[in-house]
């Protein structure tokens, strides 16, 4: 007898879906062992210092929400824009237009009380953000210019900007490095816990996600921008203005990844660096789709991904694993959580 | 001995039991109508049978032998082909090229030989196409023609044909009609899936009715009548709404002068367009497809920007306006296409909200409860099936277009534009409708109805308005509109007189243009 198998469209029962992720994940596992074998480690070792290991040491713990913290905001930042099918890939370029907003301001606050000078630095890093997310939004609702396109160029374009910056004007007059001179202390974000390195930006990352998700779900403008992303021309027909309501989604979530670029400033760099954000911007599209544009699940997969940063390090010190394979794990981590997204729409039965 | 003959089928999507235990005979050299309301499982039925879906029970037999049908290729190999209401033609081939697709011909093609192939085979069976043009140059009506083609060319000898009509306009229905006719002499046996009485009643020899997924019947044209296909339909017998009386005309709600438009393509789609809608009438648009309604659609629903010419609402000036400010100046909107007005991934409750939000706003927040509240209401008012919290996408046509209705007429509208509003809609889900159309009318509101289907224009309006060419060719009151008036005008050959008689002064800018 021929065994004839055919696929079928139809949507997982809804005790599968939180199995979904989860299936993801050790599918991912599975793929990228292959890797770990290469560089000649045991696997399940190694996933015991990627994945538990990291979580075992309150220094480490608190490191791995150090390194989650940009991706909360970035993560948000490409969440809000994408659920109103605003493809925003300029988190990047807003992180560190916020960032150098933050640090102009950051330095000049010396006098004020830390109860003035941080929510000024941060409305300046919202602004900065805002400025340069605006080009692109412009171009797109006056003249119909793919945002994917323009946002992308643009975080070239500050970076070079930055690089100028800090070559230039801001060169440390101490060091001569190119980096900014240090933002007041008075700027400085406080400590969540005394004696490790969270700081006031986890915190604010977390208000802005749970913010986003009272406006995406629970606002006229969000379900506006909702109803854009997912039907742009019934939007449009049932009396939702398209373009000032992608403006805004597009400012907005411009503004929340410059506040990730003040939150790394003055919660962990204090001066402004070239260096300052590690593609924070970029994987925080990851987060979105790995949250499935919800912001709860973003929240999930910024701290996922922390983990993983974090675990890749004590990987690779442990085991002397290259320190890349973190970033392996993440990309696979992405391609297989699509497409388990997708797959959950489908089963295979007997023809 | 049957040409095809399906016995039991039995076919579930989860808890939903589209085809329940159906037989189907179809002899050969015969049209068999499948008919029934939207959602009665006729084209599951014919997609079981085309190799889409496999049926959960029940057999198949071709030419008397049972058959297993497991793919659109094997129900190639036994003879069947299947034209659907979307056509899989590559719009940048030609014809010729589009037959062969997929069809073994060997390496080498060789465009003169099959273009000849092609050209005998439309010869044979009397089907009128040029093989060497573009599809993406042909009318949908030339487009179905090559699809059924492209079925013949595979020596299919039984035809199925899902809702052919549904995309016609009535001249091409005629030579539809006639090529049926033609291979039904030939010998083909064809399914014909419709819910159009009329229509099964001129063509077809033997109707099967189905009805929420079961088989009501199967019965010889000569023994039934429209009445008596339709509460077979239905379950009851319908017989149809239709304007009663006339009105004293009331003052002019809607005002459109001069109104001209560009299409997509940036050629001119309206030209000088004068129109006036009063109070308590139904201005019925009518014409051929493609001569300006849709794009007289849009710009009345603030979905298409006009190049000149002004649009007045009562006080207000709508030219140009965008769609929420139609909403204010309570204009009730109905779009040509129901997936272009509602969004099938948000809710009912969401999409019945989304036209005005304020009400449902409080403090910056969306009342949800209120929202909820709202589709309750109007689910229970408009007999829609579902729930407020269903996705929209998951709704039948005829439900979504009540979904569409209810958020227009809820929030009173003096005017109503609606384009095309009972396409594709079963028996009952139109005469819900109509009857809707007709109660605004009677409550002093004046309804702008944009139909393809004539026999609806004639049903319901006051007055008609003639399209041709994105013109305005004649406006005749409803007691002067015979069905040949009306056709000499929307096929172009005269002009009418009333047009100028009822807006002096327009006629002449109208030429000018």
């Amino acid at each position: 007898m021929q065994l004839s198998l055919r696929v079928e469209r139809r949507p997982a029962p809804l005790w599968f879906r939180p199995l979904a992720p989860v299936i993801a994940v050790l599918v991912t596992f599975a793929i990228t062992a292959v890797l770990v074998i290469a560089a000649r480690a045991n696997p399940f070792q190694a996933y015991y210092y990627f994945l538990i290991y990291p979580l075992t040491g309150k220094v480490s713990a608190s490191e791995v929400l150090v390194s989650a913290t940009p991706l909360l905001f970035t993560g948000a930042a490409a969440t809000f824009a994408f659920s109103a099918g605003y493809w925003n890939i300029g988190g990047e370029g807003q992180l560190m237009a916020g960032a150098m907003a933050g640090a102009g301001v950051g330095l000049l606050v010396g006098g004020l009380s830390p109860w003035l000078a941080i929510p000024i630095m941060i409305l300046a890093g919202f602004a900065g953000g805002v400025l340069w997310a605006l080009i692109p939004a412009l171009l797109r609702v006056r003249l119909a210019v793919d945002e994917i396109v323009t946002t992308l160029l643009m975080n070239t374009v500050f970076s070079f900007f930055v690089s100028y910056i800090l070559n230039g004007v801001w060169r440390s007059p101490t060091s001569g490095w190119p980096q900014s001179p240090e933002i007041a202390a008075s700027a400085h974000f406080p400590p969540l816990f005394a004696g490790y390195r969270p700081h006031l930006g986890l915190a604010l990352a977390l208000v802005v996600l749970a913010a986003i998700w009272v406006v995406l779900n629970r606002t006229p403008l969000g379900l506006r921008m909702r109803s854009i992303g997912l039907g742009m021309e019934a939007a449009r027909f049932a009396g939702v203005r398209v373009e000032r309501t992608l403006l805004i989604a597009a400012l907005i979530s411009g503004g929340i990844a410059g506040l990730g670029g003040v939150s790394e400033v003055a919660g962990l760099q204090f001066h402004l660096v070239e260096t300052l954000s590690n593609n924070f911007g970029y994987t925080g599209i990851i987060v979105a789709m790995l949250g499935a544009l919800n912001p709860i699940g973003a929240a999930i997969a910024a701290l996922f991904l922390g983990l993983i940063g974090i675990g890749a390090q004590s990987v690779s010190q442990s085991l002397g694993v290259p320190v890349y394979l973190g970033d392996v794990v993440e990309a696979t981590m992405l391609l297989v959580t699509l497409a388990t997204l997708v797959l959950q729409n489908y089963r295979i039965r007997r023809a | 001995m049957y040409a095809v003959e399906l016995k039991g089928i039995t076919k579930r999507f989860g808890p939903v039991l589209a085809n329940n235990n159906v037989d189907f005979s179809l002899k050969k050299g015969e049209i068999h109508a499948l008919l029934g309301e939207n959602g009665a499982g006729k084209t599951t039925l014919m997609r079981i049978l085309y190799g889409l879906y496999s049926a959960d029970e029940g057999q198949i037999f071709v030419a008397g032998q049972e058959a297993h049908i497991e793919s659109p290729r094997d129900a190639i190999q036994a003879g069947i082909g299947m034209v659907t209401q979307h056509f899989t033609l590559v719009p940048t081939l030609t014809v010729a090229e589009n037959l062969v697709l997929g069809y073994p011909t060997g390496f080498n093609l060789q465009p003169r030989q099959i273009e000849k192939q092609v050209a005998d085979a439309a010869g044979r069976f009397g089907i009128e196409v040029r093989p060497s043009a573009l599809v993406r140059h042909l009318s949908v009506g030339e487009r179905q023609r090559v699809e059924i083609l492209k079925s013949l060319f595979r020596n299919a000898r039984v035809l199925i044909l899902d809702e052919p009509t549904a995309v016609l306009v009535p001249q091409e229905v005629d030579v539809l009609f006639e090529t049926l006719n033609r291979l039904r002499s030939d010998g083909m046996s064809i399914v014909f899936i419709s819910h159009k009485l009329n229509e099964v009643m001129a063509i077809c020899d033997r109707i099967t009715v189905l009805r929420a997924g079961s088989l009501v019947g199967t019965v010889a044209r000569a023994e039934t009548s429209p009445h008596g296909l339709a509460s077979m339909m239905v379950g009851h017998e319908t017989f149809g709404v239709s304007r009663e009386g006339q009105q004293a005309q009331g003052k002019i709600l809607l005002e459109v002068e001069d109104l001209s438009a560009l299409d997509k393509k940036g050629l001119p789609a309206l030209k000088n367009i004068s129109l006036r809608v009063h109070s308590g009438e139904i201005l019925g648009i009518a014409g051929v497809s493609g001569n300006g309604q849709t794009e007289l659609g849009q710009a009345l629903s603030g979905m298409l920007r006009p190049a000149g010419g002004r649009i007045r609402v009562g006080e207000h000036d709508l030219t140009g306006a965008s769609p929420d400010r139609y909403t204010a100046a309570r204009v009730g909107r109905i779009p040509e296409d129901r997936h272009g007005g509602l969004i099938g991934e948000l809710s009912v409750a969401e999409n019945l909200a989304l036209e005005s939000l304020d009400p449902f706003t409080h403090s910056g927040m969306l009342d949800r409860k209120a929202i909820l509240g709202n589709a309750r209401r109007l689910i229970a008012e408009y007999q829609i099936k579902a729930s407020p919290t269903d996705r929209t996408r998951t709704l039948s046509g005829g439900n979504m277009q009540k979904v569409l209705f209810a958020r227009a007429l809820s929030r009173n509208p003096q005017v109503i534009i609606a384009s095309q509003p009972t396409r594709g809609l079963d028996v009952g889900a139109t005469d819900y409708i109509r009857t809707k159309l007709l109660e605004q009318r009677d409550h002093g509101a004046g309804v702008l109805l944009i139909s393809e289907d004539l026999d609806e224009v004639l049903a319901l309006s006051d007055r008609i308005a003639v399209m041709y060419e994105g013109e305005v060719v004649g406006i005749l009151p409803a007691e002067q509109a015979t069905r040949s008036e009306l056709g000499l005008l929307m096929s172009g050959a005269k002009r009418g007189t009333a047009a100028s008689g009822s807006l002096p002064g327009k006629e002449a800018a109208s030429h000018a243009a």
